[in-house]
């Protein structure tokens, strides 16, 4: 039997292997004061990327302000379809359904040419935006468990061909109510927030009118995006730190075994996308928002794809690492965008970003293979109220001899004392 | 505001319904009935042979493979390439070399479109799964290798294959049709024509379905393949290579496939374009599914199934709810029995 | 998921040893066998000691308090709590249990043995709800067990390990305990959203006994550890744990032994009374006739879907009619 009150055996050269490792063992060593020192000017830092225009960086065929804001998006449907496929394992195909149910909900009660239109009535044309995000968050996680409760009874593979159908219905009744979503022709006029407006721009900065960059209307979702993604982080995190996300896990891990555990698989599946639901109904009314016209060939079944795209190249389960493969399905294509040299050598931009589909399906093969975890792999940490514990393996692990000691940890507070902050757990502070 | 809110939603969903949204029309269901039926069979025939890819492929590997839809389309591109090479061009109208000629050419056709639906299946196989398999890769990763080999060969399709053949084939609009046959009525049936092309496509697919039953059931490859979709670790311990029964596998279900596609040409001649096999792969996936994945007859069965339900719900419903029909029943059936009509389960398909 | 033990996982075990370095080109030495199998060149697990970050867990006694049940039982010890009433299985023609009764008391260690196919396993099922009887009934703790949900079983106190590990094997060995603490909790959704003081006050409480579950099996110092890099044995002790995690009325061990030499089985007997001692009651399943001897108080014998024998070890080790039956006496033989 081993005994259980071995501390770490000294001499052993550095247990954890890789940069990417060390770089995270660094970083949740640290206090969390110190995290929110580095964190905040990071994210500041990339907040204000399109507005230093850093030379290389800066998308050339299209306004890079709105590239980061359509990124901005990708990343909350990200974080949301990783709710449902990377920690609870749960294969949806027609997320982009729950995207368009969204986006629909704000333009059809927003939009002069819907029949549902409100801002003619009562709801004044400035505040209708805000007033209809969360009827859509509302809208779209209702349809998620109308759509979860009977299919999440049903395994796996099934799951994955029914949500399909699913996200070619929704697609498809966008375009055939044509007296209510007025089909091909779309939804014009959708309302957006107004905020600041001036003499040039009267209808506010987020206004699709305001194009004088860098401080153009794209600069300001991406703004409003960062908020929300942050805010959606926090939810996301603290159900990941709770039965939630830990049932979560073990359904993806063995359902069977999780059932019985005592763990109410159906339950948690069905939060699971209701949840992804309503974050991917969000996203889709920040887009509608955004671009004040809906149209049914937006909400392609392809675009489910991407989506899913974005969160196995990130690291199906990582929240942080499913932004970063937002940001690249969406910036790389932008990148070679209209780009006619690279550090002065020639390339045809306009024609590798045609081939984007192509490239993203051989990554995507190429990518299984030798990497499946992802290109940023991390594993959530499914304990709040850890961090003591967490902390002794660490400095355990980076310290060989260093600050293993029980007071070594002890200083650091005791287990249970570390976060009584709300919402400030030991991923928190780690998330950025 | 709520009040306002659903009274408003009610008036709007009336005035949908009422006018030419949804139709509801049982008239034209009622008395179309035979001639929607001959038709959906038809199109149940080509959804029957491409679902028979997938749940063999589901019944040895349990993997969906999504990328066979672009198996489909290739075969699509292979008898197009192949009638090209026999000298056939496109034109507006039909050409007319008597019957033995034709069915001889389309044939051919047909060999070619099996010929490169078949190899390419096998392709995939060996480039995209076989490494996941050895690896021990669990089902999702196997799904998402399907959904960007899906990805590549479409692209393929649009992006390169027009570099590689001076523009001739590929790109991003559909082929021009060439039209072996002109669709004539050869006999009514309760006041349903019967095209020469719906007799071609149900009596070719009747065959293949058969040879493919009896292939299962009946030789000692199909014995292989159900050994293997029973268990894979007895089947192998009993002699059977697990590694040669799935390429099998994938090999019987694009040749089908390639069959599948000459057939649907010649039902639709300008449905050769890359995005083609998409929609109708996913169709044909819900037919397997309907039927009970896994399962040969269920595939056939559910082809059929769906072919004729999508046309009846076509017709009472308005033509372009045709795919929503598709899919509600699908979702319909999967809820009254989860595992399809005959249940999953190729191992224990006897003959 | 593959269990650990599957041959398929087996084999991509030593496949990705022969790639031992990982990905990124750094070495990941260990001299240490049981770290194996980094893929993903993910970290190499270390130990922790669990007392210091909680002091409490350096004694035995408090950790055996913090692990006992906490919920009412009606059963008195040495009561019936659970009775299998004259249950008969039937699988289509095949009679899998026929009339068989039988009864599991408070806080006593029940072995539940017989040859393959005796129907050991469909008793089992039987007993934790999975099956139906096709007539006779099973009452646990004064109430008939009907086809309630598995989930909800558990929740009635019955736990159970797993023949062939069927641990989470992407979580550390708390979270895999904790997960075990689930009927436990009572948050849902909105209260982890906002963080409620009930939701703090039960995590605080399931990683608190986790961490003494692990101390108790005797893993605490892996408490860190991902569950697909344990030690063998160590899964099968976190698989003890994860079931004692459900503050089971009733803890059921399926084949716990198996793959085990005589050293470690050794110290699973030391820990099935520990379990025992600390107010658990176990049923254990097991082919291992030595491990059974040595540590139950009252054995059932099923053969053929009957019971065949029941008493205390030593009249079973005598019991002509179950030694016939795992020696094979000539008539018996042909079946």
């Amino acid at each position: 039997m081993t005994t259980t009150t071995a501390s770490v055996p000294a001499g052993k050269n550095r247990p954890y292997s890789g940069t990417g490792d060390r770089l995270r063992l660094w970083w949740d060593a640290q206090a969390r004061p110190t995290q929110w020192l580095i964190g905040v000017p990071f994210i500041v830092f990339i907040a204000f990327l399109p507005v230093l225009r850093i030379p290389v960086l800066t998308t050339v065929g299209t306004d890079f302000g709105g590239v980061m804001a359509q990124f901005g998006m990708i990343a909350l449907v990200a974080i949301g379809l990783n709710v449902v496929v990377g920690s609870a394992g749960l294969l949806d195909l027609g997320y982009v359904g729950f995207y368009a149910i969204g986006a629909y909900t704000v333009a059809l009660l927003t939009s002069p040419d819907s029949p549902w239109n409100l801002t003619d009535q009562w709801l004044s044309q400035r505040w209708a935006w805000l007033f209809c995000v969360p009827i859509a968050i509302a809208i779209t996680a209702i349809s998620g468990l109308i759509l979860g409760s009977p299919t999440l009874r049903l395994r796996g593979d099934y799951l994955a061909i029914v949500t399909l159908g699913f996200g070619e219905i929704v697609r498809l009744l966008a375009d055939n109510l044509t007296t209510i979503t007025q089909g091909g022709r779309g939804l014009q006029g959708v309302a957006f927030p107004y905020f600041g407006g001036t003499d040039k721009n009267p209808d506010g900065v987020f206004s699709a009118g305001n194009s004088d960059a860098p401080w153009n209307s794209g600069l300001w979702w991406f703004w409003l995006s960062i908020v929300l993604i942050v805010i959606v982080l926090l939810v996301v995190g603290n159900l990941e730190r709770s039965r939630v996300g830990r049932a979560w896990i073990a359904i993806r891990e063995d359902e069977d075994a999780a059932e019985i555990m005592g763990v109410p698989t159906f339950k948690f599946k069905l939060w699971a996308f209701m949840i992804g639901a309503a974050i991917g109904g969000l996203s889709g009314a920040l887009y509608a928002g955004q671009v004040q016209f809906v149209v049914p060939t937006n909400f392609n079944v392809i675009n489910s794809m991407f989506f899913l795209c974005a969160v196995v190249l990130g690291g199906q389960g990582n929240k942080l690492g499913v932004i970063l493969g937002a940001f690249i399905i969406v910036y790389l294509p932008n990148f070679f965008q209209g780009r006619t040299s690279l550090f002065g050598i020639p390339i045809d931009g306009n024609d590798i970003a045609g081939y984007k589909y192509l490239f993203f399906g051989i990554a995507l093969i190429v990518l299984m293979i030798f990497r499946p975890q992802g290109l940023f792999p991390a594993r959530q940490k499914l304990l709040a109220y850890s961090r003591g514990l967490y902390q002794a393996a660490r400095r355990a692990a980076l310290g060989g001899d260093r600050a293993t000691s029980a007071a070594a940890v002890l200083a650091d507070g005791p287990a249970d004392a570390s976060s009584d902050v709300p919402g400030a757990g030991t991923k928190d502070g780690g998330d950025r | 505001m709520s009040a306002v809110l659903l009274h408003e939603a009610v008036g709007s969903v009336h005035a949908a319904i009422a006018t030419d949204v949804i139709d509801f029309d049982s008239h034209r269901l009622f008395s179309n009935f035979w001639a929607l039926t001959v038709e959906g069979l038809s199109y149940g025939a080509i959804y029957a042979l491409v679902a028979v890819g997938y749940t063999l492929v589901y019944g040895v590997l349990r993997l969906i493979n999504f990328a066979h839809s672009e198996i489909f389309m290739l075969g699509m591109f292979g008898q197009y390439a192949v009638l090209w090479g026999m000298g056939f061009l496109p034109r507006g109208n039909a050409y007319d070399e008597g019957i033995a000629l034709t069915v001889m050419y389309i044939g051919i056709a047909m060999l070619g479109g099996m010929l490169v639906s078949g190899g390419a299946a096998v392709g995939l196989e060996r480039v995209a799964y076989r490494p996941l398999r050895k690896r021990g890769a669990p089902s999702l990763t196997f799904l998402i290798t399907a959904i960007g080999a899906s990805f590549v060969l479409q692209e393929f399709v649009h992006f390169v294959l027009p570099l590689l053949t001076d523009h001739k084939f590929g790109g991003l609009n559909a082929q021009q049709p060439i039209r072996l046959v002109q669709e004539t009525t050869v006999f009514t049936f309760f006041g349903a024509d019967v095209t020469n092309v719906d007799l071609v496509i149900v009596v070719a697919a009747l065959v293949l379905a058969f040879a493919v039953d009896r292939f299962v059931n009946a030789t000692k490859f199909g014995r292989g393949i159900r050994a293997v979709a029973q268990d894979p670790v007895t089947a192998t311990l009993m002699g059977v290579s697990r590694e040669r029964i799935i390429m099998l596998t994938f090999l019987v279900g694009g040749l089908l496939a390639g069959a599948a596609a000459t057939l649907y040409t010649l039902k639709i001649p300008n449905a050769v374009i890359y995005s083609g096999g998409f929609i109708l792969g996913i169709k044909a996936f819900a037919a397997a599914v309907l039927g009970g994945i896994g399962n040969l007859r269920g595939a056939l069965l559910g082809g059929l199934l769906l072919g004729v339900m999508e046309l009846y719900g076509q017709a009472y419903f308005g033509p372009q709810w045709r795919d929503v029909v598709a899919f509600v029943v699908l979702v319909l059936v999967l809820l009254v029995r989860p595992t399809g009509i005959l249940g999953e389960s190729l191992g224990r398909a006897r003959a | 998921m593959s269990e650990p033990n599957s041959p398929d996982s087996l084999r991509a075990g030593a496949e990705s040893n022969e790639q031992f370095l990982s990905p990124d080109g750094s070495i990941s030495t260990s001299e240490d066998s049981r770290e194996q199998d980094l893929p993903d060149g993910e970290v190499i697990e270390v130990d922790v000691d669990l007392a210091s970050v909680n002091p409490d867990l350096a004694d035995a006694g408090t950790v055996a308090e913090i692990v006992a049940a906490d919920r009412e039982i009606r059963a008195e010890v040495g009561a019936p709590l659970l009775e299998m009433k004259s249950v008969t299985m039937q699988f289509g023609g095949l009679t899998a249990l026929d009339d068989v009764s039988f009864t599991i008391n408070r806080g006593e260690i029940l072995g539940l043995i017989g040859p393959n196919g005796a129907g050991k396993t469909t008793a089992f099922n039987a007993m934790t709800g999975v099956y139906r009887p096709s007539s006779g009934s099973v009452e646990f703790d004064g109430r008939a067990l009907g086809s309630i949900k598995r989930n909800e079983i558990t929740r009635r106190g019955i736990a159970r390990t797993f023949q062939n590990i069927r641990l989470f094997s992407d979580m550390t060995a708390l979270e895999n305990v904790v997960v075990g603490t689930d009927a436990r909790h009572r948050t849902s959704v909105p209260g982890a959203i906002l963080r409620l003081p009930r939701h703090r006050r039960e995590e605080k409480d399931a990683i608190d006994r986790g961490m003494a579950l692990l101390e108790f099996v005797g893993i605490g110092s892996r408490a860190t550890h991902q569950a697909r890099n344990l030690p063998y044995g160590d899964q099968r002790r976190l698989e003890i744990a994860r079931a004692l995690a459900t503050e089971p009325k009733l803890l059921c061990l399926d084949e716990p032994a198996a793959g085990f030499n005589p050293a470690e089985k050794e110290q699973l007997q030391d820990l099935i009374r520990k379990i025992r001692d600390d107010g658990f009651t176990v049923l254990l399943i097991e082919h291992d006739m030595r491990l059974v001897m040595g540590v139950t108080d009252r054995i059932v014998v099923l053969e053929f879907g009957r019971k065949i024998a029941e008493g205390l070890p030593q009249e079973i080790a005598q019991n002509p009619a179950v030694i016939a039956a795992y020696l094979g006496v000539p008539d018996d033989a042909t079946a």
